[in-house]
């Protein structure tokens, strides 16, 4: 089966700055893939290229099995694009531009009226249809750009950054119509530095950084190949540095204890990372028990999407680790370093 | 429109194409599609005019205070100075015609530049246009007929201000040559709209070229007037090839195609001539922006 969307190796700088090197991923058709990355990453450069607005330096970039370079218009057709930044001409009305889209389009005019009054009513935009775009709330702007690139009946719809800015609800009825769109089988390729956004929606992401694919895969992959779990842990509502030094000694020679660090911000609690199992909690609490240390309160979970993130992109676990935990442990630093 | 949608007609309205239907259609007329895209554009550049009709305004005035300004500043300029029977009037509005539909033919571009700059042209530019070139017709379309509105409104103010009036072929043959000289000027702000970096540099263009290409031409006065070197550049001046020969319409009524309506200083041009040269410079223009219009934006 033909991919909905086949980037391989692609490369493209602007001058001296490289935005994005040697990226490859493929879209399968029906799914939502996401692409997360912090801002500057090349996660925009990538739809660009995809989308026909620039030109890669090199590699292939395919949609449908469709190369831009080789046949730019084809690609135009299958491909529907809704950018981050929003751009209706705001003296125009909601109708008048999905019109004027349409043609752009070239849906015939019974067809385009037909499908605007669909758009505009499953995405709840009747009563403003009429209305200049210039009076519109950001969450509605959003909404009217969602029907301007489903117009056409895309295959792919590609949407960069699609809730920035948005308030919460705004960002539930945007996430509810993806999935829609979704199950009736359009392909969904977004950008977002959203963890929660992608952890929401994506069957399966790919994170760039720093203009690579550091990590790619479906959330859960992601979250399991970080290996343990993570454990926070109070000896008490707030404990004495020493008790938790202490602690952390005794705790860190357990076999199933991978990386301990004391977090001073958050009244000397520990924070643990173990191999996966359903024992780790009660022996924590027995090992602290035989050195006469009592157990505030204690909590399992899986690793997170941010923790996938934190790992991946090595700097900002740093900086998080730095502002977040007071105290270190450079062994288990370097030990995590190594892997 | 009341309608209740149904999980089926959901799916039907959210789905691909290419699995609602067998295959996608693929592209019929490429003439009719680029048809279709022109007057869309075009559509919204009136739609814009209709509910900010201020341009409209300024640009039907503007040209007023031209034909009485200069015509109130040589307005005691010895008889006969600009030619036989010419009254300054006479002389002045084919040169006003000229000039405004070249000033708003130069100034097409803005609005495209704030596309770009908003990322409105984005929305062109990902969608299968038949050619780019419809945003340069679409453009054209607009300032044409913004270029007739002023250019009626000329021709009626200088009729009153005894100017005469030609006949209705001069006013057609008038008609074609604006046509002439806003297409090639307009594809030109279009071209730059895509090559410059932002509006500054637009607008910057559009000042430093407005004027001189102004006073660099036979609007305000005759070849005849002008320092040798200054003859030179107005002859290759596109607008004096739209205005020696509407000026000529002013004075003859019975103009033909072989009538000489101009004098160079490397020899004289007739009427059919005049319009070659407009033609070749509309031609170079627009294969000039041709590969900026291809070229993807960075």
């Amino acid at each position: 089966m033909t991919s909905a969307v086949s980037i391989e190796n692609l490369n493209k700088s602007y001058g001296t700055t490289v935005a994005v090197k040697d990226i490859s991923f493929k879209v399968e058709p029906g799914e939502i893939f996401g692409l997360l990355g912090p801002n500057g990453a090349g996660k925009t450069t990538t739809i660009r290229c995809l989308c026909t607005l620039a030109k890669p330096d090199a590699g292939k970039v395919e949609v449908c099995g469709i190369s831009v370079l080789e046949n730019p218009r084809a690609v135009r057709q299958r491909l529907g694009y809704v950018a981050q930044e929003v751009a209706l001409d705001k003296i125009l009305t909601g109708r008048e531009l999905l019109e004027l889209q349409a043609a752009l389009y070239h849906l015939g005019s019974s067809a385009a009226k037909e499908r605007i009054n669909q758009l505009l009513q499953l995405l709840g935009l009747e009563e403003y249809a009429d209305r200049k775009t210039g009076t519109y709330s950001g969450g509605l702007r959003k909404r009217l750009d969602l029907a301007a690139g489903l117009l056409h009946q895309p295959d792919v719809l590609v949407l960069d950054e699609p809730t920035v800015g948005l308030d919460i609800e705004s960002r539930f009825i945007v996430w509810d119509f993806l999935r829609k769109l979704r199950e009736a089988g359009t392909t969904v390729l977004i950008t977002s530095h959203y963890l929660e956004e992608i952890d929401a929606l994506a069957n399966r992401l790919a994170i760039i950084d720093r203009g690579v694919v550091i990590a790619e895969g479906s959330p859960s992959q992601l979250k399991d190949r970080l290996g343990g779990d993570r454990v926070t842990l109070r000896i008490r509502e707030f404990s004495p540095e020493q008790e938790a030094q202490k602690a952390r000694e005794i705790l860190q020679n357990l076999p199933f204890v991978e990386n301990v660090i004391i977090n001073n911000s958050q009244g000397n609690s520990l924070n643990l990372v173990v191999t996966r199992g359903n024992s780790s909690l009660s022996k924590i609490e027995q090992t602290l028990e035989q050195i006469g240390l009592p157990t505030f309160s204690i909590a399992q979970s899986r690793p997170s999407l941010d923790d996938v993130y934190l790992a991946a992109t090595g700097r900002t676990l740093m900086d998080a680790e730095l502002a977040a935990a007071g105290t270190r442990d450079l062994k288990a630093e370097k030990k995590q370093q190594m892997k | 429109m009341t309608q209740t949608i149904t999980p089926s007609n959901l799916k039907a309205t959210l789905s691909p194409k290419t699995i609602v239907r067998d295959r996608v259609e693929e592209s019929t007329n490429p003439v009719a599609e680029f048809i279709q895209e022109t007057l869309a554009l075009t559509k919204r550049l009136f739609i814009q005019l209709q509910r900010r009709p201020s341009t409209l305004i300024a640009g039907v005035i503007q040209p007023m205070m031209w034909l009485l300004l200069f015509g109130a500043l040589f307005y005691n300029a010895p008889q006969g100075l600009f030619g036989e029977e010419m009254s300054y009037g006479k002389f002045l509005a084919p040169g006003v015609i000229v000039f405004t539909a070249f000033s708003g033919a130069l100034n097409a571009g803005l609005p495209v530049m704030f596309d770009r700059e908003f990322g409105f042209l984005n929305r062109l530019l990902v969608a299968p246009l038949a050619s780019r070139f419809s945003i340069v017709a679409a453009s054209t379309i607009y300032i044409i007929s913004l270029a007739f509105l002023q250019s009626l409104a000329i021709v009626g103010a200088a009729a009153l201000l005894g100017a005469g009036l030609p006949n209705a072929a001069g006013l057609g043959a008038i008609a074609a040559i604006v046509f002439l000289i806003v297409l090639g000027v307009t594809a030109l702000s279009l071209g730059l709209a895509f090559a410059l970096p932002g509006h500054i540099e637009l607008i910057a263009v559009i000042f430093v070229t407005n004027l001189p290409l102004l006073f660099a031409s036979t609007a305000l006065a005759p070849l005849s007037f002008m320092a040798e070197w200054l003859q030179v550049i107005a002859s290759l001046n596109p607008l004096t090839y739209a205005i020696e020969p509407i000026r000529y319409i002013y004075l003859n009524n019975d103009w033909a195609i072989s009538s000489v309506v101009m004098e160079a200083p490397w020899g004289s041009i007739n009427f059919g001539g005049v319009l070659s040269i407009l033609l070749a410079f509309d031609a170079l223009v627009l294969l000039l922006i041709q590969p900026l219009l291809r070229r993807r934006f960075s």
